[in-house]
């Protein structure tokens, strides 16, 4: 009677399952083990490979005569898979190909300028996440934030060094004000925060628009939707290379948000009101203004994601300064679980798979949308944890001692 | 027909929940299976019914062995189950509720309500149950929706039902009535499974009592067996069932409410003009019918409840139309009714939960950092003062029994300077030890000259504890009378019947 059985449910998540709460699905992402992550992140590369191979022509001419010849498809595909990720490595880590020092390690600051906006709009969504709320409105304002960050910078006339912070700091309160609003409207109307954010980004992104045609924002001289550069002063300063001081900013936000979760009161109360709305509001928290607060903060952070955008890198408003990173940010949000350095090293990660993208397009014509089949996956299989564990063999969170119990009785028998 | 559960073992990662139970139960036979809250009673049943797959042992009916792969085999095989929490539609009529899952049809798929109906009033006639199948079941108070459910199982030619807890929704009238459905339905041959841990009822009704603790049978009993002797099979030492309390030593009115009215978001009146007075140094205890307007008196007081009129004073201040913190600040001690939802954050730690209401204050905070090192000493000093049996004050608190997550919540709750203390549901789920440990909390608050407002649908509690009871009935005080009121007149008030 002793057979191995299937790992069981634990009645406590089966009950978090029938409520049918949406936080129930974060907790669980968010409760997933760093090996689980990793192991996402292989099987995802794992897929990507197959892909790069079944679209590689010497491998689609070997597979005429595999039954010929197996071994040169095999060697195709090594050869196409092989080559792709190197040259996914040669973009995004170490070059050694590189003539000069700076030269070879121009990809890892590649990699880390990639990563700063991601990190930054990553913590935004994490933060959302740890009071239990999805924060989908990245784009709007990384947008609000960069356009605010983008006016100080053209626009006003400062000194040099305070323009920069003048400005980074008009980008933050610009975002903050723009998330602020999404805090309000749920706290005051209980209106999902899901659909507030999606709508904002609309009305962002159109008032953007807009704005970039008038002459509050556009470029004298021109009929383009483009603004005027940022003045000098105003850019963060460069470390190496392309490499900026929004970097830096972004690590310090890493550790604030590190702190506020880890040792400070109010983000003892954030965590609250996401575990238990009703518990915190039982004791005495007021669970709206914990709300505004942390869309405030959220935003907050989106806006040093648009500083690093406009002040670091673009240097001129468009209406594409927020890219893709409001969207990417959830997923880097998820992957690092929602923790501050967990974060950083997905953003890392996603930054280094968009540097490594462009070598590997340049030098083995690897389509850049096989990085984003990679991303896609990883999310996909983050959101189905069962899904890797049992690829994986991996216990199921709280049986360790059943499996490993099932498995010695297993080899007795 | 006889069911046997032979050696049933069931385990969830590494709690065993049920550890090799043997039960028989013979036709026609009730049989209670009595235990504390988390002895594995539902959990067997729940294996009975195919919702759990047991690692070991087996379900025989009639000596044939079984295997369910879901509650729809159970079914099928004669097994029927009325859930503590009814399984019913509550917009659904009951003939609709009854049919639902086994409809039966006419030609090409049309619906035939009218046999249902008919199975319906056929069912009732044969118990005297008067159902009417058309009314709907939010209509219908809770005894009636509970026979609805007896009626779904035995419409499904049920020969063995297991009843899960049934009477603790029910008022002591409505658990006499179901007392004598269970014989009747024991005389026409369907064997019952009653599951419960209220002694008085177990005894009164039961053929036999299996006794589960910590997911095994330590014993079974007669039903003649004395509640001190079933009391410590259960626990596993002797209890004493009375609480221990000098008479009160009432002081002035503390608290005051007068005309507090509340309607809640349907437009139903759910406080209607609720005056009342609680002195210090007293127990008032509110006995009801779940759902007569205790849990909003309560929240009300605590500033949980919106859109009130009247007024609630403590000690000359007006509560209503303050914040919780303000009220908490006020000097009120809350324990919530639904401790898992309100009372505690599962997935913080002891000590997290220990400050969740003061965390951003002295001594916990300066500025907008958290002093762990005083989180900690504070949550090491109550966990020792009031016996929270944990691996440590890291543990998360949804990890631990019903009984210590109560301590949690009144440590927490009674280590500020209190003017009031409420609890509603004081010992819901708990263990005996348990709840005698709260009492003893409850009555030691009274005795320091707390003024102390409990809220609780059992009576015996509410007996035991009380120096008034005020007896609530759809939003109103129907009276105020003494501990030593009869049940019988508690159970008349509780319906509503004022004499």
């Amino acid at each position: 009677m002793s057979a191995v059985t299937p790992p069981v449910v634990p009645p406590v998540e089966e009950r978090d399952r029938r409520d049918g709460k949406a936080g129930a699905v974060v907790r669980e992402i968010m409760s997933g083990s760093v090996v689980l992550s990793i192991a996402a992140i292989l099987l995802s590369f794992v897929i990507g490979g197959i892909l790069i191979a079944a679209s590689d022509e010497d491998v689609q001419e070997t597979a005429g005569y595999f039954f010929a010849r197996p071994g040169d498809m095999l060697g195709a595909i090594l050869d196409a898979v092989g080559g792709a990720y190197g040259a996914l490595l040669r973009g995004a880590v170490f070059n050694p190909r590189g003539d000069s020092l700076g030269e070879m390690l121009g990809p890892i600051s590649e990699t880390l300028v990639y990563a700063t906006p991601l990190v930054a709009a990553g913590l935004g969504v994490a933060v959302a996440f740890r009071a239990g709320l999805f924060n989908i409105g990245g784009t709007g304002q990384i947008v609000a934030g960069a356009a605010a960050a983008g006016w100080v910078g053209f626009a006003v006339d400062l000194p040099p060094v305070l323009h920069v912070i003048v400005a980074l700091v008009a980008g933050i309160l610009g975002a903050a004000v723009w998330a602020g609003i999404v805090g309000i409207l749920k706290a005051r109307t209980g209106a999902h925060e899901v659909i507030l954010t999606i709508m904002l980004n609309y009305i962002a992104l159109r008032l953007f628009d807009y704005l970039l045609t008038t002459p509050v924002l556009q470029q004298p001289g021109t009929v383009n939707p483009i603004s005027p550069p940022v003045s000098g002063d105003a850019m963060f300063p460069s470390m190496v290379g392309r490499l900026h001081w929004g970097f830096v900013v972004m690590l310090l936000a890493v550790v604030a948000i590190w702190w506020l979760f880890a040792k400070s009161n109010l983000g003892f109360k954030i965590r609250a009101v996401g575990l238990s709305p009703s518990a915190a509001r039982t004791a005495g928290i007021n669970v709206g203004i914990i709300y505004v607060v942390t869309f405030a903060i959220a935003g907050g952070l989106m806006g040093i994601a648009g500083s690093a955008q406009i002040l670091g890198t673009e240097r001129t408003l468009t209406g594409g300064i927020a890219g893709s990173i409001g969207f990417d940010a959830i997923t880097v949000a998820l992957l690092g679980r929602s923790k501050p350095f967990g974060v950083l090293a997905a953003g890392i990660l996603f930054g280094a798979l968009r540097a490594g993208s462009r070598t590997m397009q340049a030098s083995e014509g690897v389509p850049v949308d096989i990085v984003l089949v990679v991303q896609s996956f990883i999310v996909l299989f983050l959101a189905a944890p069962p899904l890797v564990r049992a690829i994986f063999r991996l216990p199921a969170p709280g049986s360790r001692a059943t499996a490993i119990l099932s498995r010695s009785k297993g080899a007795k028998a | 027909m006889q069911l046997e559960l032979r050696g049933i073992t069931k385990r969830f990662g590494a709690f065993t929940a049920n550890d090799a139970i043997d039960v028989v139960v013979e036709p026609g036979q009730i049989h209670a299976l009595l235990g504390e809250n988390g002895a594995g009673k539902s959990t067997l049943m729940n294996v009975l019914y195919g919702l759990y797959r047991a690692e070991e042992g087996s379900i025989l009916l009639d000596g044939v062995e079984q295997h369910f792969s879901g509650p729809g085999d159970a079914m099928r095989a004669g097994i029927g189950m009325v859930h503590q929490h009814f399984m019913l539609v509550p917009v659904f009529t009951v003939a609709e509720n009854v049919m639902l899952g086994h409809e039966p049809t006419k030609a090409a798929g049309v619906l035939d309500l009218e046999s249902a109906r008919a199975r319906v009033r056929e069912i009732s006639a044969r118990f005297g149950f008067d159902l009417d199948p058309d009314a709907r079941i939010e209509d219908l108070p809770v005894g009636v929706q509970q026979r609805v459910e007896i009626v779904k199982a035995l419409s499904r030619d049920a020969k063995v039902l297991v009843f899960d807890e049934p009477t603790a929704v029910l008022t002591p009238q409505e658990t006499d009535e179901l007392i004598g459905i269970m014989r009747q339905l024991k005389e026409q041959g369907t064997s019952i499974v009653f599951i419960s841990h209220k002694l008085r009822e177990v005894r009164a009704v039961a053929d036999v009592i299996t006794v589960i603790r910590r997911g095994k049978v330590v014993g079974s009993a007669e039903p003649t067996a004395s509640s001190q002797e079933l009391a410590s099979l259960m626990v596993g030492r002797a209890v004493e069932l009375t609480v221990q309390k000098q008479p009160a030593n009432p002081g002035d009115v503390a608290l005051s409410i007068r005309g507090l009215s509340a309607r809640n978001e349907q437009g139903t009146v759910t406080l209607d003009g609720v005056d009342l007075d609680i002195h210090r140094g007293e127990i008032l205890a509110i006995a009801g019918v779940q759902g007569n307007g205790q849990t909003e008196l309560a929240n009300a007081i605590i500033g949980l409840l919106g859109g009130l009129e009247g007024s609630i004073s403590l000690e000359g201040r007006e509560l209503i139309g303050r914040s919780v913190k303000q009220v908490l600040d006020a000097g009120v001690g809350f324990v919530p009714e639904d401790r898992s939802h309100d009372g505690i954050v599962k997935e913080f730690t002891i000590a997290e939960n220990l400050i969740l209401d003061r965390s951003d204050r002295e001594p916990f905070a300066s500025g907008l950092s958290l002093k762990l090192g005083t989180v900690r000493e504070f949550a090491e000093q109550k966990s020792r003062e009031y016996d929270v049996r944990s691996q440590g004050i890291e543990t998360k608190v949804g990890r631990l029994s019903g009984g210590n997550q109560q301590k949690v919540v009144l440590a927490r709750e009674l280590s500020r300077p209190l003017k009031l203390f409420i609890a509603s549901q004081p010992t819901r789920g708990l263990d005996v030890g348990s709840i005698q440990f709260v009492h003893e909390q409850i009555v030691a608050t009274r005795d320091a000259g707390v003024p102390v407002l409990i809220v609780s649908t059992e009576l015996d509690e509410v007996v035991a504890l009380a120096d008034r009871i005020a007896v609530m009935y759809q939003g109103r005080i129907v009276d105020v009378v003494a501990p030593d009121t009869s049940r019988e007149r508690l159970g008349s008030l509780m319906a509503g019947v004022v004499a």
